[in-house]
């Protein structure tokens, strides 16, 4: 402790070495011991049973088969369906929330009487559990009784009921409009905390200088808050690639495979063929592709931390 | 021309928030006029919008015919547990990774990162193998070990940040009056990070409250949160979307109050940490 705190005026480190020496050690134990046996076991676990045909319903049938799982994959048309289904499940969602964010994050930072009220109430998706998101949209995109239908046919957008989670060309940009609505709200108070870091004297000078405000927007509040941005993109990538709640509860990955992603993929395939060995495969394959997202937003973090 | 008129800021700003505000709110808000419809109506006319069409209809079955109550205890057991769970084994450690710079404490904060951003696909299978090899499955047990896997993590991520905004003279000057480590942070540091602590509390109690895949793979039948719950309200034949609603609302109610309540300090300090979404 005192190696780093140089302004400390008693080094009571000197007093009793070897017990202060242990003693950071002793305080993080329960939470280490804790995380190691229900995180890293189980997941040294999963890395074994992805080597083996574990199929749960087969008493005794757990076989190893080496790389088998992950050769199999290769040559299964539905892995790389989900795979691509997850690029645009990441690529669409996560800017959509961003710029919906912003939009919110740079209307509440205005001045106006009920500014408080407004922002608590615009983080309501946020705290709402996942599944009851997911039957409320599944309830408003109903082909017959929804009243996502009724609003487009009343204003003439369409013509005819649309189907939406059950056309297998429409259900995922349904299932990713539902995401974007859950979403938005987090990155408009990340953004909307970024806003406030801004020296208002900045806008002031600019002003000043004849700068418009859309040219304000680019060279003042886009960097400002780029920072912000770039964070809460990383930790929004790798938590929208991981989320599957939402769709398995909207459309159980279907109708057919029109709404796979890999951890859902996964997921199915343990859940309802007891395939565990052919999941975790899968599971592990997807994280270590969502690995090097994760590599790029540890790195930035920690370097923040140690500043 | 520094004030501009209040028409303006009506019209600029006023009516796009409440635009946005809708967005947010309206899938919701229609869920409530859903739950308030009674079914018979609601297959006939749909959803009503007048208050004169409203009963509590819904929630009364909800109550009376189904488990939810039950359930409602269950997801309480949970999320308490995990929260003391949490708790519990963090505090120490976001202190021990504040104060002590010690060999091996950059290794421990990245493990803790690290263990936030695993998907949770890859731990509910093992757990699941794991749970029902130690006989743990559909207990509260097992789910409260299983969200603690998101809890801990956060928790400790949290914590040192709130504990780390404590001056450290604090505790140096009551060990220099005699308490031991431990004492200086019982009864300094504690008392000071109570309300980090308790925000920190109510966002694991939240989460837990929320989660529904473990909750689906290693509860089931003796243990059945309300989030699994709200599932085996769709009807047989068809779906009963008015009781569904009313188990939905019902269901989000404890989380929302909480989060509205601690929202401020809470997203102060989640915007600080950024440790999760």
């Amino acid at each position: 402790m005192s190696t780093l705190a140089p302004s400390a005026p008693h080094d009571l480190t000197q007093v009793r070495p070897l017990r202060s020496r242990l003693m950071p050690y002793a305080l993080l134990a329960p939470a280490v011991l804790v995380t190691l046996f229900i995180v890293f076991f189980p997941m040294v676990q999963a890395v074994v049973t992805s080597f083996y045909d574990l199929v749960l319903w087969k008493p005794n049938a757990s076989r190893f088969v080496g790389f088998g799982n992950y050769i199999k994959l290769l040559h299964d048309p539905v892995f790389w369906t989900s795979l691509g289904h997850t690029a645009i499940w990441i690529g669409l969602t996560v800017p959509l929330q961003m710029g919906l964010g912003l939009v919110a994050a740079l209307l509440l930072n205005r001045e106006f009487p009920w500014r408080g009220l407004a922002r608590a109430l615009v983080i309501i998706p946020w705290a709402l559990p996942s599944v009851v998101i997911a039957l409320m949209w599944r309830w408003i995109y109903d082909p017959t009784t929804g009243v996502l239908n009724d609003i487009l046919l009343y204003l003439s957008i369409i013509h005819s009921t649309v189907p939406w989670l059950a056309d297998p060309h429409l259900a995922l940009y349904a299932v990713i409009a539902t995401l974007t609505w859950q979403g938005f709200p987090f990155f408009a108070v990340m953004i909307l905390a970024g806003l406030q870091g801004i020296p208002q004297s900045q806008y002031e000078a600019a002003s000043i200088d004849g700068a418009s405000t859309w040219r304000q927007f680019v060279h003042i509040t886009l960097p400002g808050i780029a920072p912000v941005l770039a964070t809460a993109g990383l930790l929004r990538i790798i938590w929208v690639a991981n989320s599957m709640d939402v769709i398995f509860v909207m459309t159980g990955g279907g109708p057919g495979y029109a709404t796979h992603t890999l951890p859902l993929y996964a997921f199915i395939k343990a859940r309802q063929n007891l395939d565990f060995g052919y999941g975790t495969a899968i599971a592990v394959t997807f994280t270590i592709l969502l690995g090097a997202i994760v590599a790029v937003y540890i790195v930035r973090t920690m370097r923040e931390v140690e500043r | 021309m520094n004030k501009p008129s209040t028409l303006r800021r009506i019209l600029t700003t006023d009516i796009p928030v409440i635009f946005i505000i809708m967005l947010a709110m309206g899938p919701f808000v229609w869920m409530i006029l859903t739950s308030l419809t009674p079914t018979a109506q609601l297959s006939a006319s749909g959803v009503s919008l007048s208050p004169a069409g409203w009963s509590m209809d819904n929630y009364i079955r909800l109550l009376e015919q189904t488990s939810f109550l039950g359930n409602m205890l269950d997801s309480l057991i949970i999320a308490a547990g995990t929260v003391v769970l949490g708790l519990a084994v963090s505090v120490t450690a976001a202190y021990a990774l504040s104060r002590f710079r010690f060999p091996g404490r950059k290794l421990v904060m990245l493990q803790f990162l690290l263990v936030n951003m695993f998907p949770i696909v890859l731990l509910i299978l093992p757990l699941f193998i794991l749970m029902r090899k130690i006989g743990l499955l559909d207990t509260h047990l097992a789910l409260i070990l299983a969200n603690s896997t998101v809890a801990i993590p956060f928790a400790v991520w949290m914590l040192r940040s709130y504990i780390g905004a404590i001056p450290r003279s604090l505790d140096e000057a009551a060990m220099i009056d005699g308490c031991s480590r431990l004492q200086a942070l019982r009864r300094v540091v504690l008392p000071l990070a109570m309300p980090g602590i308790i925000s920190t509390g109510i966002y694991i109690f939240i989460t837990a409250w929320n989660e529904y895949l473990y909750a689906l793979t290693l509860g089931g039948r003796n243990v059945r949160p309300v989030t699994v719950a709200i599932q085996t309200l769709i009807g047989e034949y068809q779906i009963e979307w008015g009781l569904l609603a009313a188990g939905g609302v019902v269901g989000a109610l404890p989380a929302t109050l909480l989060f509205l309540l601690v929202q401020r300090r809470l997203i102060g300090g989640l915007t600080q940490g950024a440790v999760k979404g």
